[in-house]
């Protein structure tokens, strides 16, 4: 089922960039944008591995919102059908995040 | 019979025995995957020649929901309120348990409070988790939190029956269930204390407080506590909304029920790749949304729970 497409968008591009300055020029090169869906109250992959300095962007397909919460780190607005969420991880480590309003919702991205 | 036992799984003989006496009062049963459900059956004429005290539930009217499943989740909301209005016997008052609107938007609000109030009824309300999406999060609490502890719970006392509503949809737990949390629990335990025994206990609250499918969260992570602060009241009636279909069980002195949505379906648990709104066909759409009427009479252990559908 990883089926991550290699997508830039506007909106994540400027936030790619804002990460890329504060980063050491070594591991600036955020070359991937990687994608996680929301289908059938399912973080779709449930786990994803990324590079440093990679953006992630969740998109809800569900007739029903959800929302990204990782405690302390990122927190997305209430996401309707369609709506998207972006996050740039500028730090290695285990990111283990869930929806704050179907808890049993759980995902993992590990950045190294 | 022993009085706390959560099992879904452990249906006894006796306990569907008890199930069936049920029918007489208007719901029938049926066992499917271990979790017992009625059937949503209604006898309107017996309605209306039970006295006592009747109240009503509505639940889940997500207004502003537009999507296949329900183009029209507040036309069907004012269907349920018109089915209200023509009641034999026009009900004391109305609890709502939850999901008034879908993404907590004022005008839904407002749209729902508009429909809703046609009913002419006092409403008691407890917040879902769809009543909590505004960025403050005050939408809610400044139309129905006047009053209340915390995140929104309360009680009143009406026709001799102790009504407490719950908030188990705050502050929810990676992994978890619906949540009350050790504030309104012991709010509970001392809103409780002195109470006799033969009080009738009805709480409400959105998700259901029994364990009802885990898997798709619907339960309430510290619900049992609640229950072992009624546990030694002679009636206990459960109510509780979510997840948009009829379920009901009787657990010794405890009687636990979900009722129908007025906005749209939801799969029987564990019937579909997830919870999510249940798309059927037109013609029975209606029959599948609904209201619930609880009549209580006086020496009757069990408050008794009719399920309407806005149609069949
Ligand atoms: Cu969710």
């Amino acid at each position: 089922m990883k089926t991550l497409n290699r997508r830039d968008f506007g909106v994540d591009f400027g936030l790619t960039l804002a990460a890329a300055i504060l980063l050491p020029a070594t591991t600036a090169r955020a070359d991937d944008n990687m994608e996680v869906h929301i289908d059938n109250f399912v973080f779709q992959p449930a786990e994803l591995k990324i590079k440093v300095g990679t953006t992630v962007t969740w998109t809800n397909r569900d007739d029903i919102p959800h929302t990204v919460v990782s405690a302390g780190k990122f927190r997305s607005k209430t996401l309707d059908t369609d709506d998207k969420f972006s996050f740039t991880f500028t730090n290695a480590g285990d990111y283990k995040y869930f929806c704050s309003l179907h808890p049993h919702m759980t995902g993992m991205i590990k950045v190294e | 019979m022993s009085g706390h036992d959560h099992r879904e799984d452990g249906v006894s003989r006796r306990k569907v025995l008890e199930c069936m006496t049920w029918a007489g009062t208007g719901v029938l049963w049926t066992i499917t995957g271990g979790v017992p459900r009625s059937l949503g059956i209604i006898d309107s004429a017996q309605a209306a020649t039970a006295p006592g005290m009747t109240f009503l539930q509505i639940s889940d009217s997500h207004v502003g929901f537009d999507k296949p499943a329900n183009p029209n989740a507040l036309g069907t909301l004012e269907e349920a309120i018109n089915k209200i209005n023509a009641m034999p016997v026009k009900p004391s008052f109305m609890i709502h348990t939850g999901d008034i609107t879908h993404l907590s938007k004022a005008a839904e609000f407002d749209n729902a409070e508009r429909i809703i109030s046609q009913s002419k009824l006092d409403v008691h309300y407890v917040p879902g988790e769809h009543d909590f999406l505004d960025e403050e999060v005050k939408f809610y609490r400044e139309r129905y939190g006047r009053g209340t502890k915390g995140q929104g719970w309360y009680s009143f006392d009406a026709g001799g029956v102790h009504f407490i509503g719950l908030v188990n949809v705050v502050d929810l737990k990676a992994g978890g269930l619906g949540n009350l949390g050790a504030e309104q629990l012991a709010w509970l335990e001392d809103d409780l204390r002195g109470k006799s025994k033969s009080t009738p206990i009805v709480l409400f609250a959105h998700i259901p407080l029994w364990t009802v499918y885990p898997e798709w969260g619907w339960g309430t992570e510290d619900g049992g506590r609640a229950l072992e602060y009624v546990k030694g009241f002679g009636s206990v009636t459960v109510l509780n909304g979510h997840i948009h279909q009829v379920m009901q069980k009787v657990e010794g002195n405890v009687t636990f029920h979900t009722a129908r949505s007025t906005a749209f379906p939801q799969p029987a648990p564990g019937a579909a790749p997830s919870p999510g709104p249940m798309k059927v066909e037109d013609a029975k759409l209606r029959a599948m949304l609904g209201v619930a009427s609880v009549n209580f009479k006086q020496n009757e252990q069990r408050l008794a729970i009719i399920d309407t559908p806005l149609q069949g």
